[in-house]
């Protein structure tokens, strides 16, 4: 009878992390920050119909990079979690911190309790009726959760494109800026990303009850121009 | 609360109500007789097809056997951005139908990145009736009126149904409740093709009047307390609820002319 080969705890979770990091930086990033009037959502996504950026709750929006069909399906079970707690408390009661940790929580017992990681890594952002009360929830393959009230940058290369989006990012800014600022740290110095190259949605203080709307066509080549 | 996942044999894909099902939040069932007569019941609601869409009315009334049990309740609700849903029967098992259809909508949608067609929304709403049979069966019917916007077709469509589920598409207006039968009388004598927004809201409302003086169940303007009929267009714009104090001036035309006419 064989032995089973040892491998130290430590090992065995930097080899997952390796793993999980390795997957994530392969995709394409996308970046959530807030504006003046709200929440913007931006990700470099040449595909029309595979979303990464996508509507939660009235006031919640979601970005997932990584894996799609393991993005994906957390992200149905966000709508889910959302939809069935507004059905059984009220609409009010639904929040993104909650949701957030319910992420963590499955993501961390993923990462300790599986073989494969979750090659993940999410942004849940949800829109305050008041300015700067805004909150992103950045979420990482091992269950680690962080919030900030100003950008979160996810995917391939994400330390040059927050040192990018650092420089020109302001609460204050418009949507026209903001979408600038975010387009220009996700393409670099040496790219141009044009309307088709990109999926944007906002989650905007004047929208009304669902104040999530997807940026889309001329719109987007407008705001882009 | 935890997240909902499920493997892929069980998953509940769409449907906000088989979730429910899943997570042991079962439909409610009558299990011991009672007197349906003291149930509360809401009547009356109506639905137009004209010129950019459809219209939708209904009174504020809902009785429990001869008591007025609220005066103010609404009866015409939005399902989605583009259709609305009335009803009329049981007030509680209704009320509940419309929270769950509108959420079974949003819920597809947002699980499926795209809206369900307007006859998909429909054959939703036929499921939930037929699913509600057995507590119909004892005195708890619920009927709902159903339109909205085509954008395919390009044009606003409504739906009638029966206790069963049964969907029955109407090309013009239909009217359901106690006082349904007077109310579709006033709006078959003055209904005519290619009928505008503006006189299709004045039938509606003078419908709901004629309705409330013939059925105690119905009820009719109440300028005391300031309370009219909700009406609410569903155009390519979406829906839109008429302001309180726009339906107060037509019923105050509407009333001067009865008035002149006796």
């Amino acid at each position: 009878m064989s032995m089973p080969m040892y491998v130290s705890p430590e090992q065995m979770m930097k080899d997952k992390a390796d793993y999980a990091r390795k997957g994530i930086a392969r995709g394409r990033a996308a970046i959530g920050c807030t504006y003046a009037d709200g929440v913007l959502l931006c990700a470099e996504n040449p595909s029309n119909t595979l979303r990464k950026v996508s509507e939660i709750y009235d006031r919640i929006g979601f970005v997932g990079v990584g894996r799609y069909n393991e993005f994906d399906q957390l992200r149905i079970a966000g709508v889910r979690h959302a939809d069935f707690k507004g059905y059984s408390f009220s609409r009010e009661d639904v929040n993104a911190r909650s949701l957030a940790n319910q992420y963590a929580q499955a993501l961390g017992h993923n990462f300790t309790h599986e073989m494969k990681p979750l090659e993940v890594e999410m942004l849940v952002a949800e829109m305050s009726e008041e300015d700067g009360g805004d909150q992103l929830f950045h979420l990482l393959y091992d269950g680690t959760v962080m919030d900030t009230t100003s950008f979160v940058v996810i995917g391939g290369e994400a330390d040059a494109i927050r040192e990018r989006m650092e420089e020109n990012w302001s609460r204050e800014a418009d949507l026209a800026s903001a979408l600038g600022s975010s387009v220009n740290a996700l393409a670099g110095p040496d790219r141009q990303l044009a309307g088709d190259d990109l999926e944007v949605a906002v989650l905007a203080r004047q929208n009304g009850r669902r104040a999530f709307r997807r940026i889309e066509g001329d719109d987007l080549d407008g705001l882009l121009a | 609360m935890t997240l909902p996942i499920f493997i892929p044999g069980d998953d509940p894909g769409p449907d906000f109500v088989g979730l429910l099902d899943r997570l042991g939040v079962g439909a409610f069932e009558p299990t011991v007789p009672f007197d349906a007569a003291q149930i509360t019941h809401g009547t009356t609601v109506l639905a137009i097809r004209y010129s950019d869409g459809v219209l939708m009315a209904g009174d504020r009334r809902v009785t429990s056997g001869h008591l007025i049990s609220h005066r103010e309740i609404q009866k015409v609700f939005p399902a989605d951005s583009y259709s609305g849903v009335a009803i009329a029967g049981a007030a509680g098992p209704a009320m509940e139908m419309v929270r769950l259809f509108q959420l079974q909508l949003e819920h597809y949608e947002k699980v499926e990145g795209s809206a369900l067609t307007l006859d998909g929304k429909a054959n939703q709403l036929s499921q939930m009736l037929r699913n509600h049979l057995p507590a119909a069966m004892q005195g708890l019917a619920v009927l709902p009126l159903f339109a909205g916007f085509d954008p395919r077709a390009g044009l606003g469509r409504l739906f009638q149904f029966d206790v069963t589920g049964g969907r029955y598409e109407e090309r013009e207006y239909a009217a359901i409740g106690s006082g349904g039968l007077h109310a579709s009388t006033v709006v078959k004598l003055r209904h005519h093709d290619g009928i505008e927004a503006d006189e299709a809201i004045d039938v509606a409302i003078e419908a709901i009047f004629q309705a409330a003086d013939e059925d105690i169940a119905t009820g009719g303007p109440d300028m005391v307390r300031g309370i009219y009929p909700v009406v609410a267009l569903i155009t390519a714009d979406g829906f839109e609820r008429l302001d309180d104090d726009d339906v107060a001036a037509r019923t105050g035309s509407l009333l001067e002319r009865l008035r002149g006419a006796s």
